[in-house]
């Protein structure tokens, strides 16, 4: 076994020093009627090569999103990552080391999150975050728990633009909680009027911005009323990139803003891992769930960084910690801050633009075609379309024929009647002009 | 005093070089490196741009005014900061990574040139199912691998690390409990528990209840009898435990809790001390996390991602949340809705979960086989013991072995010497390598828990002993300097925790 | 005249008429460590003998400070919130958390005095 490197002679001087006869011995404590004595049924140990073919094959059993015209957002974007980023993620020193415990070995780590906390607090124009949760959808969850906290109530107003995905995982852990969930209607067209719901038992109000079908909007008015109840309003934003190009959520009056990272610096990757963005005010700031970094000093008076103000983290805090969270997305954190400094401000806010100019392009095209309805009058790299007919059939047909045309309304909100023959349709610096074009050609032939 | 950069103007007394200043702050090949916010120039980028598309902007008058305030710097900058942070860290390929309860064992390369195909990598999670089938079946033989080595019917796979999945698990027998219209408040919890147990619970709305420890290290079977009562949902244990030992009760556990019914919590972070040898189904388990990135080597990255599917039993497999797989013939589909006979408690993550990590653990698993897998296990637990047995007689053990994958020792063998468990731990980092974990479990007064798990040659684990050896007896010879003062030779002395968390510093800003 | 009582979670409360001072002992700061942070409970806040008022955080540890006795609080001490280190430096003076108005001056004779507290760390040794 190439990774074992016990030798049966280093385990038979091993056993001695122990002083037991075999292995098994050390097994003694396991109770006789839960030893396993015959050999799993699972195959044998196999080389590089024979294990490199076989997963080879089922990854050959999948559509790559790169391999075609790709349309596909709700969440998840297809972007350029720069080739330096995967290579600095692979240094060992970043790949193999843990969560930075021993500060004075793990200043690479401690400072490359110092950087990502700022990067984050920057582009979502908010005070202080977090060195990162698992995802957007877990990110925001977690912030209708600390908007609990914060208000000592347990009312959390979620909007109709919210993903049904975050929604749906802030009522799984809202419930476990004894929250009380009001859930508005989807919202389409982007102009479900939130203010009724909002009194003076809600802790939180929670939208996204662009909301899931693409509308972009300005959330002040939302914010002055929401603060006027004594709540806080929580923003989320699923396309990162946005925050490029858009007034951020911070100038809007947010108290705590949620983000998917994935799209600086992560790949697809069906899904995960990604990287949950959590940005608030300072004066929440020992609410806030996750880990945190600061800068100090060591003994000698240099700067340095460390994890802080632990006694939140259920290591300590254990039933009364702020959250149960321990690891996070270090790594994924890691291709945000690499790919964010590659970028730089020229470069973010650039791709950003280049990502709107080509969204607002082939929303002109695709809105030609006779009978498709663009329902957005603002939005960012994301809009959605209505079809004269269900989007779902449409989606399946263009794949098989090597289009990728964006994501169903359908797959989002199941069963839904108003979402039927939506399509949510995300375009982005990957997207070619021949993309655009046989996207349109293919719709056409649909409808 | 510091100039703008961080760096010191001289090397402090007491450490190497001391006296022998340089111009840079710099020292030979460790260079201090600056924020990347404290570099660059203003419109400089790493990143080229074809020329944008003129068009009438659609942002409804919200388009972003002034400047974000991140630096310009250009590749070959950028490169070279990361690389010159990279190596200010610790990591398993350094250098033994002894930390209990955290798994440190090596990455195998071919785990991330798997996880980097296309036909995983670049596949979005929202693709129609004729084109992800690859995918899903990925996930089905995961699945299968690790319902075969638990013995348990069903894998929740999405909890996204072992906290999420302690999560993912008390959900399932909440949303059990609740379907049977039996309410519960009290989950049981051991003393020496990870916190995520406790945080866990209580995230899901219940009161934790300690089970108090035996002075072998293990759950008082008794006082646990009398905390079961009706209202017991669910007992949360290690196994084998934080103290590195196998629970030798944990039939009777399962037993007593089942009458009681209640459900039976497994935390798997230690299953790696057990896998191939001992099937969790068989003790009575009926849910349990395993941490991909511990007992999978999967990379910890520097804190994440991790990946926490959940194993469950017939009882709990209605319950388990969105989304899964199933299996129609020769095709694979994604359930994303309630549909059939199945109950889902609800969806705990934005997809399907850590797919890149799903690829990795796979690929270690195919790598090892049943029976390499089964060495494995045999390899920690050898390890640990070996560890014990050449340290027995210059340190202290609170519990008599066998333990299994972690050796456990506690700071009598530093009474009398003024060096502390911190002290000694931060002496291990002189020696070049990474301490173990200290303090915890919290159950042994300073705790010192080495895991050296199975990827450690006999060799490095001789010269790790020695170290040991060594700083054991330095410590109890009064050359306590050495621990107080460490460590000397690492990129930072001791950082100013306490100044850290008074006055928080969490970002840069211009002004400073 | 004014007296000081103990509690087994190494809290104090300084009795003056019907108002009582309370802190942790000077033994609970050595053990916490540098205490980096307190949340104070809000004045006008109703509390039973044994209700947690306030959070501290150190550096490796967390604790409540609960309420010696019952009654309102009526008055909070600022300046630990702004310097916590004043915890660690004076304990027993400068960094009190809170004053309260005893509702119920029977609940004082469940506390230990100086002497029995004293004893009582003795035995945790």
């Amino acid at each position: 076994m190439r990774y074992l490197p016990l030798t049966p002679d280093d385990r038979k001087a091993m056993l001695e020093k122990i002083g037991s006869a075999s292995v098994d011995d050390l097994f003694r404590d396991v109770p006789t009627r839960a030893r396993l004595n015959q050999p799993i049924d699972l195959p044998p140990h196999q080389g590089e090569l024979e294990v490199e073919r076989a997963l080879a094959a089922l990854a050959a059993k999948n559509v790559s999103a790169g391999s075609v015209p790709s349309f596909l957002g709700a969440g998840a974007y297809r972007h350029h990552v720069p080739a330096s980023v995967d290579h600095l993620i692979q240094r060992s020193e970043f790949l193999t080391s843990y969560t930075p415990y021993q500060p004075e070995i793990a200043q690479g780590t401690l400072q490359y999150l110092f950087e990502f906390q700022t990067q984050v607090a920057a582009i979502t124009g908010m005070e202080v975050a977090n060195a990162s949760m698992y995802d957007g959808a877990t990110s925001t969850a977690e912030a209708v728990l600390m908007a609990f906290r914060v208000t000592r109530r347990k009312k959390a107003v979620i909007s109709g633009g919210l993903h049904p995905h975050y929604r749906d995982v802030i009522a799984t852990t809202g419930e476990a909680m004894g929250a009380d969930l009001v859930i508005a209607p989807v919202d389409p067209e982007g102009i479900a009027d939130l203010l009724q719901q909002i009194d003076d038992k809600t802790a939180c109000v929670v939208v996204q911005n662009p909301s899931v079908f693409g509308h972009v909007a300005d959330l002040t008015p939302l914010a002055t009323a929401v603060h006027a109840k004594g709540a806080l309003l929580i923003v989320v934003v699923t396309e990162i990139f946005s925050l490029g190009a858009l007034k951020p959520p911070g100038a809007m009056g947010a108290d705590i803003v949620t983000a998917e990272g994935q799209s600086v610096g992560v790949p697809l990757s069906f899904g995960g891992p990604y990287v949950g963005l959590f940005a608030t005010r300072e004066k929440y700031m020992r609410q806030m769930p996750g880990r945190l970094c600061g800068q100090t000093v060591d003994q000698d008076g240099r700067r340095g960084f460390v994890l802080t103000m632990s006694a939140r983290e259920q290591h300590i805090r254990r039933e009364k910690a702020t959250s149960n969270i321990c690891t996070n997305s270090g790594l994924c954190a890691l291709s945000f801050c690499i790919h964010m400094t590659l970028m730089g401000e020229a470069g973010f806010t650039g791709v950003a633009k280049l990502n709107h100019a080509k969204a607002v392009q082939a929303a002109e095209k695709l809105s030609a075609l006779p009978g498709v309805n663009l329902l957005n009058k603002a939005f960012f790299n994301e809009f959605t379309l209505e079809l004269p007919k269900p989007a779902g059939p449409i989606v399946d047909n263009l794949a098989a024929k090597g289009v990728l045309a964006g994501v169903p309304g359908s797959r989002l909100y199941p069963g839904e009647a108003r979402a039927a023959n939506l399509l949510l349709v995300a375009v982005t610096e990957t997207n070619t002009d021949a993309d655009v074009a046989r996207l349109v050609a293919a719709l056409a032939g649909e409808i | 005093m510091l100039n703008r950069q961080g760096r010191p103007s001289a090397p402090e007394a007491g450490s190497a070089g001391a006296g022998f200043t340089t111009w840079t702050g710099h020292r030979g090949l460790a260079h201090e490196e600056p924020l990347s916010f404290e570099q660059g120039a203003k419109g400089r980028t790493a990143v080229d741009l074809p020329e944008i598309p003129k068009v009438a902007d659609r942002l409804g008058g919200l388009a972003r005014e002034g400047e974000i305030g991140l630096p310009g710097l250009s590749e070959p900058q950028v490169v070279r900061h990361f690389v010159r942070l990279s190596r200010q860290n610790y990591a398993i390929d350094l250098g033994v990574y002894p930390l209990g309860s955290c798994t440190m064992k090596h990455n195998p390369r071919l785990n991330e040139k798997l996880a980097r195909l296309p036909g995983f990598a670049d596949l979005h999670p929202m693709q129609p199912m004729a084109t992800i089938q690859g995918a899903l079946e990925l996930m089905a033989q995961l699945g299968g691998w690790l319902s075969k080595l638990t013995n348990m019917p069903a894998i929740a796979m999405s909890p996204a690390a072992g906290a999420h999945g302690e999560l993912c698990g008390l959900l399932t027998i909440r949303a059990a409990l609740e379907a049977r219209g039996d309410k519960r408040k009290r989950v049981l919890v051991p003393e020496s528990a990870h916190g995520t147990n406790p945080a866990t619970a209580a995230f899901c709305g219940y009161t934790v209840d300690p089970i108090p420890a035996t002075a072998d290290g293990r759950v008082d079977l008794e006082a646990f009898r009398k905390k079961l009562g009706s209202d017991v949902a669910a007992v949360m244990l290690t196994n084998p435990n934080t103290c590195g030992l196998f629970e030798r009760e944990i039939i009777e556990v399962a037993d007593a809790i089942h009458a009681a019914g209640g459900f039976f919590y497994c935390d798997g972070a230690n299953f790696n001390a057990i896998v191939g040898r001992v099937r969790p189904g068989d003790l009575g388990i009926d849910a349990m996390h395993i941490n991909l990135h511990k007992t999978f080597s999967t990379p910890h990255g520097g804190g994440g991602p991790g990946s926490g599917p959940v194993a469950l039993s017939a009882a709990l497999a209605p319950y388990a949340p969105l989304p899964y797989v199933v299996q129609e013939g020769d095709k694979f589909r994604l359930v994303e809705e309630t549909e059939g006979e199945a109950k889902p408690f609800g969806r705990l993550k934005g997809f399907h979960g850590q797919m890149g990590m799903f690829v990795r653990a796979l690929t270690y698993m195919m790598s090892h086989g049943g029976d390499g897998l089964k060495q494995v296990a045999e390899d920690a637990v050898l390890s640990a013991n070996y560890i014990m047995a050449a340290l027995g007689d210059v340190m202290t053990a609170p519990f008599e072995g066998p333990c299994m994958h972690e050796a456990l020792f506690d700071d009598r063998f530093l009474k009398g010497t003024g060096v502390t468990t911190l002290d000694f731990a931060k002496a291990m980092i002189d020696e070049g390598y990474h301490p173990m974990t200290m303090y915890f479990p919290l159950v042994v007064h300073g705790a010192l828990l080495i895991e050296p798990t199975e990827t450690e040659s006999k060799e490095a684990l001789d010269e790790f002993i020695g170290a040991l050896r060594h700083l054991a007896e330095r410590a109890k010879a009064g050359d306590t300097a050495r621990f107080t003062g460490a460590p000397y030779l690492a990129p930072r002395r001791r950082l100013d925790e306490t100044a850290a968390a008074r006055q928080p510093v969490l970002r840069w800003t211009p002004a400073q | 005249m004014s007296e000081t009582k103990y509690t087994e979670d190494h809290e104090w409360i300084r009795v003056e008429g019907d108002v009582g001072t309370v802190g942790i002992t000077d033994y609970a700061q050595g053990q916490l460590g540098d205490i980096v942070f307190v949340e104070l409970p809000d004045v006008g806040k109703e509390l039973d003998q044994g209700d947690e008022a306030c959070v501290i955080d150190s550096v490796k540890a967390a604790a409540e400070v609960y309420a010696p006795v019952g009654g309102e609080i009526v008055e909070t001490n600022d300046s630990v919130t702004d310097k916590p280190g004043v915890v660690n430096e004076d304990a027993m003076g400068e960094g009190w958390f809170f004053k309260i108005k005893i509702a119920d001056p029977a609940e004082l004779d469940d506390l230990m005095d100086e002497e029995a507290y004293k004893a009582f760390v003795e035995g945790l040794a």
